[in-house]
């Protein structure tokens, strides 16, 4: 049997993929926007369905950002309301463990994972920027270098509480007068926490909710490879996600684990149409309707530093240098280039070399994995990316919210079905069995 | 009809019934008080009748008792949030504790609950004051129960100005200029209180109801400015709140007749006294809806939060007797008149503190 693909759906929330100005895009806030992507993702069998997170919105030069999509609803509320309308798909949601205590996010998503029966998932990540913390009375609580360390420990200390009812603590006996039995104290002393005293929910019906991981440096890497049951990746090209599976998957046994017991799923986007010409001429327009001109100087003034707005979006990319020294005009975006100096000179080599416009070098600088062209092609290079190890399975994005899902179920999931990779229905109930039984 | 002074009517989920043997005698599976369908039964049959809102007690540490009582709980909130999309008209107002939750999540949390209900979100605000929940947090000392309440208040204080930092209609999707929202209608909330200080705006739009009703129990500090008080002590209530939507908490036990309320009550006491605090009433369907607008009249009270001692049996038979019996004397609603649950309870437009006028 060939390996068999993994799939998600990301809700495509607050930042530019979304092409809001599309007559097809509707709200990201109404509730029945998350009910019918996740309906159309159980539909599609998918594996599960993915939420990010908001904690501040974000700024450039000062103010709201107004030009992408913005404002999103509470993640766990959103996942527990989902719970009810869907019966098999996993539901994932990113939670930080910078904002929050180990008991609160433990008690939240074992509560998912009960109202849903088994199928919870939570994205452990972390929040560095004391700019986000103004919202929270921890805000300046946690050093840069103590990320990794306070997140390993929180997991760690929310797998503890998870652990501490046994599996049979709700005896339930009328009779006798015992409702329950075996609520073991936990008690959980680190660097972090210093926390001791009894959990409120019984175990879970996955007795572990999934944890998934999306850090990308070695730390994070590392930190996955320990503790994660899939890893949401940014490595989306064939050679480099080759790579990147290979690291991953080699880190494994270190930590007593099997190559299987770890998923990578990378971000990817997918363009269909019924030509492949077609397929790419519509691709090219959806790029040129997320970065508008607007969008194309901010994202510039991100590495410069420097407000660009004199410049045109049209025209060649600024003269002068970046400020590596001043304050980041954009706050709330992740930030992956260290290096403002460098970037500048790459960026500049490549909008030589390929004659590009700022937008156009934008665009070139911006593109994620993407799947372009006929059902069967995208169904073709899934597969391709699947079986050669360049991932286990992708976490899809889709550009419009909350139909943009709806091509892909309908007409690359039944090839890939037919290539005997893809369930034809769901042959467990909980998200654990969806992702890891054979 | 129509002069007669209409109640509001919630109902409490907690367990299998408020009282603490109530697990032991209801037909109820005790594992299923960790499953969304129990708390959707119980809420269809209240919405069923109309009535104005079920509540879902919560604090962050373990009940206490013994083996004999009903002891885990999954979150309030999001076990409301399960219900929200599978229910229509009935109003969901869960507990929060405010005192270790960020008041930035609870906020979202209550207007997302707000959105997936479509309008009928309400939150009972509760400050934590054990040391058990103090010990799962690890992060301060126990707070006095002056400083409890006082955080409490700037809680509840904070996620209403988070609520609206969003003015509606922020969301303009104006194509000529590229804005997806019209940044104007955002405002920072910019609070500095004495426990905490919050940014804003909120990452969540304003929610259907503009506010979520906030309940807070009579006896903190923080009621005497609350739209719903959920009082125990019902004396003086209309003096002590005027002008708060008052519901006093009943304790029910039905049946049939007087004597057959009477057996199943000494049948629950022979496991466990009752809980103090609140109205108790035993008896008939029919009685207690006679009860009901005389002692709202003499006490000035706009309702009651019914607390059946036993799931489902008393709630069946207050929504199934009861209620129509108060139908019958013009003191209750046929149906649902509105969608919100502010429309419930007559509250009104809730007015955005950061609008221009």
């Amino acid at each position: 049997m060939p390996k068999q693909v993994k799939l998600a759906a990301h809700f495509p929330g607050v930042n530019n993929t979304t092409v809001w100005s599309d007559p097809r895009s509707g709200s990201q806030i109404d509730f029945s926007s998350f009910e019918h992507l996740a309906r159309t993702a159980e539909r599609g069998k998918f594996d599960f369905l993915f939420l990010a997170e908001g904690l501040r919105l974000r700024e450039h030069a000062g103010e709201i950002l107004d030009s992408d999509v913005v404002g999103r609803p509470n993640t766990t509320t959103v996942l527990a309301a989902l719970s009810a309308v869907t019966t098999r798909l996993g539901l994932a949601g990113t939670l930080s463990s910078t904002f929050n205590e180990p008991y609160e996010v433990a008690r939240q998503v074992a509560s998912i994972d009960h109202l849903s029966g088994g199928r919870a998932a939570w994205n452990v990540v972390t929040s560095p920027d004391a700019w986000t913390g103004q919202n929270f009375r921890r805000g300046g609580f946690l050093k840069r270098e103590d990320r990794y360390q306070r997140a390993e420990e929180f997991l760690a200390t929310v797998r503890e509480l998870w652990d501490s009812w046994a599996p049979d603590a709700v005896v339930g006996d009328k009779e006798n007068g015992v409702f329950a039995r075996g609520i073991d104290r936990f008690v959980h002393k680190g660097q972090q926490f210093d926390i001791r005293g009894e959990f409120t929910v019984p175990r879970t019906p996955q007795g572990q909710p999934i944890v998934i991981q999306a850090g990308d440096s070695d730390e994070g890497r590392e930190f996955a490879a320990k503790t994660a049951d899939v890893i949401f990746s940014r490595h989306g090209s064939l050679e480099s996600g080759k790579e990147f599976f290979a690291d991953i998957k080699r880190r494994l046994p270190v930590h007593g684990r099997e190559p299987g017991e770890l998923l990578i799923m990378p971000a990817a986007t997918f363009v269909l149409g019924d030509t492949e010409e077609e397929a790419h001429e519509y691709a090219r327009e959806i790029r040129y309707q997320q970065v508008r001109p607007a969008t194309a100087i901010q994202f510039l003034e991100q590495v410069w530093s420097r407000d660009l707005s004199a410049y045109d979006a049209d025209g060649p990319l600024p003269e002068i240098d970046p400020d590596p020294d001043a304050e980041p005009l954009t706050w709330g975006r992740v930030r992956h280039e260290k290096d403002q100096l460098a970037v500048a000179a790459k960026w500049r080599a490549i909008a030589e070399e390929k004659k590009l416009s700022i937008r156009e070098l934008v665009i070139e600088v911006t593109a994620r994995q993407q799947f372009v062209g006929t059902a069967r092609q995208v169904a073709d290079s899934v597969d391709e990316y699947v079986q050669s190890d360049a991932a286990d399975g992708f976490v899809l994005v889709p550009h419009l919210t909350p139909g943009g899902l709806d091509v892909f179920v309908d007409e690359v999931v039944p090839h890939l079905q037919e290539r005997g990779v893809f369930r034809t229905d769901y042959t467990g109930d909980t998200l654990r069995e969806h992702l890891f039984s054979r | 009809m129509g002069s007669a002074q209409q109640l509001h009517l919630g109902v409490a989920l907690d367990g299998a019934g408020q009282h603490p043997a109530a697990w032991r005698v209801s037909g109820i599976r005790p594992a299923a008080l960790f499953t969304a369908a129990h708390y959707l039964a119980h809420a269809r049959l209240a919405e069923a009748a109309s009535l104005d809102f079920v509540t879902l007690d919560d604090t962050l540490a373990l009940q206490p008792g013994g083996e004999e009582v009903v002891r885990g709980r999954l979150d309030a909130l999001l076990t409301f949030a399960a219900l929200a999309p599978v229910t229509s008209g009935i109003g969901l107002v869960p507990t929060v504790t405010t005192t270790h939750t960020e008041p930035f999540h609870l906020s979202t949390a209550v207007a997302s609950l707000d959105f997936a209900s479509r309008g009928r979100a309400g939150v009972l605000a509760v400050p934590s004051r054990t040391e058990a929940e103090v010990a799962h947090f690890g992060r301060r000392t126990l707070p006095s129960e002056v400083d409890a309440e006082a955080e409490n208040a700037e809680v509840v204080d904070v996620i209403a100005r988070l609520w609206d930092s969003w003015e509606d209609g922020a969301i303009i999707r104006d194509e000529p200029t590229g804005r997806f929202i019209d940044r104007e209608k955002l405002h920072y909330v910019d609070f500095e209180g004495r426990f905490f200080s919050v940014k804003g705006p909120s990452i969540t739009p304003r929610p259907p109801q503009g506010h979520p009703v906030v309940a807070v129990y009579g006896d903190s500090p923080y009621a005497q400015g609350a739209e719903v008080v959920l009082i125990d002590e019902i004396r003086d209530a209309r003096v002590r709140f005027p002008g708060a939507k008052l519901l006093a908490g009943l304790s029910v036990v039905l049946a049939e007749t007087e004597q057959a309320a009477i057996d199943r009550r000494h049948a629950l006491e022979a496991y466990a006294p009752f809980p103090t605090g609140g109205l108790s009433f035993t008896g008939t369907p029919a009685d207690l809806a006679a009860e009901l607008p005389r002692l709202a009249a003499a006490s000035g009270l706009d309702g009651f939060h019914i607390r059946p001692a036993v799931l489902p049996d008393d709630l069946e038979l207050f929504t199934a007797e009861t209620v129509p019996a108060l139908q019958a004397a013009g003191v209750f609603r046929q149906a649902y008149t509105g969608t919100t649950l502010r429309d419930h309870l007559g509250l009104g437009v809730a007015a955005n503190q950061y609008a221009e006028a």
